[in-house]
């Protein structure tokens, strides 16, 4: 595998690992609060559908994300009501809502569309209605091989190691891949530096401790619950509107599950779920160039072995052979105030 | 002190949490603008007004039934077993193996072989997740989603690998041989010049599922394993101190359990497909769990629930068929059922908890105001 293809695939990586870590994040801040989410990828379903939905019709790309994270907290405040205020298994809620979400978006895409469950490509609803990819400055993008009259693919190939690292791998995103990498610090500063990330993470291990101090266990649950949703929104949205032009039937296909798999993998931190998220998306990204996984490692691999394997290192990471994974200790358990 | 009598919990809440479920439901086919009284109309014709439609809705009940017991003993033992479709799924690798590989003379050989196969595929899926939670700790939730994805990647290798016979294009095995026949409502029921049943799926591995709901409640009520499993469930601790192995129990719950759903391929693969297709299990491990919260994990109350849902299944696949509705509505009313009957069954037991207080507050209240002037 030459240093380009090498590069290919990175960038491939990237726009993959994104989704994964918007939805890492989001059952982040959940599961430190002490709620279970498994339905990560409902929410991230219903967003996909809402933003190209919303997208399409107003042809506003922003505006549909918007509706995308408005359908996301909608299901939140769903799973918050079961697992909160009705104190449900949470575990069940989160299936429900997974279900919920794969049958609402295909019943409604079908009602306003009727286009057997997808919304129209979003690429004729004008330039406005996805998100674009955005070319870094000094970058080599379609402009530069417009002005140079030559395909992009010969003048990357021409360009020095550190600019081809640049035009390939670090521009030419879109603005949600920026804002996804950026949510990795913020995650980080906002759990382990502020008054608010203290409390909700003593919410997930002892809510009992948090309740005697008078702070309201279930307006930190609650607040943890919509946090998710909003970046589970964002995640939804940026599969549709970025990474695709549209949305189809059944779009998330298991990246909640793998997201849920990523946080696991990096035992609820933020920096680690960057790296976990990454290694998912560059197995992903692996998994669509076979060719090149073949003459990399000399044997035949087949693509299900590498479809199956963020998988298989959660089960492996869970059965706790490298090293040991511990959720929050008050996690899937409604908080009952008089015992 | 139980707040609420039996027949309230058992009966009076899961109704009304369907019922609300239903509503709901209703509202949403009013919303995408369909008729919901016409919708049922569609699906009770469909699914109940022929012997044809009730073919289909006992097929897709029996699957129903097998994945439902499923998770419902796994519940028993407090464990949640969202792996039902992949140990489906290897059930079916189990029966497609031993369908292919045995010459079997006549199906009432090749049915109980097939049976241990698929029990033992699927039991053997259930028990990698069991032992990493009896041994290791990890959440059988997460393990089982898991497995479910690793069984789906692994049929698909297997299917296009291995088992795909040379030449063929779709990946699927081979038409399982004549001897591997089971004999369909249509051989059985149709006495005379008219045929019933004709062309349903329904085949005689509905009694079969019959059966195992009566041996699940055997075991459950009438064991003492199922006892075992029952205190497990109710109390580790206690369990702990009556000598109750959590291991064992585990194990044992997970391994019936995984067991269970695999003997769903024998009426999927063996009875209706005759050969292994990728998509035989066709979501039918997830309906198990809306089956099994909706009949409270009691047997009678799987079997009638997954009549419901067989209903459901083929009443919306005539509505699918005849209207602008299209087949998710079932996955909607699907995630509705678990909703209201699992995760939200607090808010219709908490006002209903008040209700009965308040009656049980007033009668003796009502018995003393009576007693007085006797005084």
């Amino acid at each position: 595998m030459d240093f380009l293809t090498f590069l290919q695939i990175s960038d491939t990586a990237v726009r993959f690992a994104i989704p994964l870590l918007f939805a890492c994040l989001a059952g982040l801040f959940s599961e430190r609060a002490g709620i279970f989410d498994i339905g990560l990828e409902g929410k991230m379903l219903a967003a996909a559908f809402f933003s190209a939905a919303i997208a399409a019709l107003t042809g506003n790309v922003w505006i549909g994300l918007l509706a995308g994270i408005g359908a996301s907290i909608a299901l939140s405040i769903i799973h918050g009501l079961a697992s909160i205020t009705f104190r449900g298994n949470q575990l069940i809620s989160g299936v429900a809502i997974n279900f919920l979400a794969a049958g609402l978006t295909v019943l409604i895409a079908q009602d306003w569309f009727s286009q057997g469950g997808r919304t129209p490509s979003l690429s004729d609803f004008g330039p406005n209605a996805r998100f674009t990819k955005i070319e870094l400055p000094f970058a080599i993008g379609p402009t530069e091989a417009e002005a140079a009259g030559q395909p992009l693919s010969i003048l990357i190939k021409e360009a020095t190691w550190f600019q081809q690292i640049y035009s390939e791998l670090i521009s030419g995103h879109s603005i949600l891949v920026y804002v996804g990498f950026l949510m990795v610090p913020l995650t980080w500063y906002v759990l382990f530096r502020t008054r608010f990330g203290l409390r909700l993470r003593a919410v997930g291990e002892n809510p009992a401790a948090v309740d005697t101090a008078g702070v309201s266990v279930v307006g930190l649950r609650y607040a943890a619950v919509a946090i998710c949703g909003i970046l589970c929104g964002m995640a939804g949205a940026y599969l549709a509107t970025g990474l695709q032009a549209g949305f189809v039937k059944d779009m998330s296909s298991g990246r909640g599950f793998i997201a849920l798999a990523a946080l696991i993998f990096a035992k609820w931190r933020p920096w680690y779920a960057l790296w976990a998220c990454l290694l998912f998306g560059f197995l992903q990204a692996m998994a669509l160039r076979p060719d090149a996984v073949e003459r990399l490692v000399q044997i035949d691999i087949p693509g299900q072995l590498l479809d199956a394997l963020p998988y298989i290192l959660t089960v492996v990471i869970l059965a706790g052979f490298v090293g040991k994974a511990i959720p929050p200790r008050a996690g899937g358990e409604p908080y009952v105030k008089e015992r | 002190m139980d707040v609420i009598p039996k027949w309230a919990d058992a009966l009076l809440i899961p109704l009304i949490s369907i019922l609300i479920a239903f509503a709901i439901s209703a509202g949403v086919i009013v919303a995408i603008g369909e008729d919901p009284v016409a919708a049922l109309n569609t699906m009770v014709t469909g699914a109940l007004g022929s012997s044809y439609g009730w073919g289909y809705t006992l097929y897709y009940a029996t699957n129903f039934i097998f994945t439902g017991l499923a998770v419902a003993v796994a519940f028993h033992a407090r464990m949640f077993n969202i792996g039902g479709e992949g140990q489906a799924m290897l059930g079916g690798v189990g029966v497609a193996l031993v369908c292919l590989f045995i010459p079997f003379p006549h199906w009432i050989l090749a049915l109980p072989v097939a049976l241990i196969g698929g029990a033992l595929f699927g039991a053997a899926w259930a028990a990698i997740p069991a032992y990493l939670q009896a041994k290791r700790g990890s959440h059988i939730v997460i393990t089982t989603i898991m497995f479910n994805f690793i069984a789906g990647s692994l049929l698909v290798f297997l299917l296009v690998e291995v088992l795909k016979p040379a030449g063929a294009m779709d990946p699927a095995t081979a038409k399982f041989p004549e001897g591997t026949h089971l004999p369909t409502f249509q051989d059985m029921f149709s006495f005379g010049e008219k045929p019933a049943f004709r062309g349903a799926p329904a085949n005689v591995t509905f009694f079969i599922a019959l059966l195992s709901c009566f041996a699940v409640w055997l075991l459950i009520w009438r064991t003492r394993l199922g006892y075992a499993i029952r205190a497990y469930g109710h109390s580790e601790p206690a369990a702990l101190y009556a000598g109750i192995s959590p291991t064992k129990i585990i194990m044992i719950a997970m391994l019936i359990s995984g067991g269970l759903s695999g003997m769903m391929a024998i009426n999927a693969v063996m009875g209706e497909a005759e050969r292994l297709v990728l998509n035989s299990v066709e979501g039918a491990g997830f309906i198990g769990i809306a089956v099994a919260l909706m009949g409270r994990s009691h047997p009678l109350g799987v079997l009638l629930a997954a009549l419901l849902f067989g209903f459901l299944y083929q009443g919306g696949a005539e509505l699918s068929l005849w209207t602008n509705v299209p087949r998710e509505l079932i996955v909607v009313i699907q995630a509705l059922v678990i909703l209201f009957t699992g995760a939200l069954d607090n808010m219709v037991r908490m006002p209903l908890e008040k209700l009965f207080l308040l009656f049980r507050r007033k009668a003796p209240e009502a018995a003393t105001t009576v007693a007085k002037p006797a005084e």
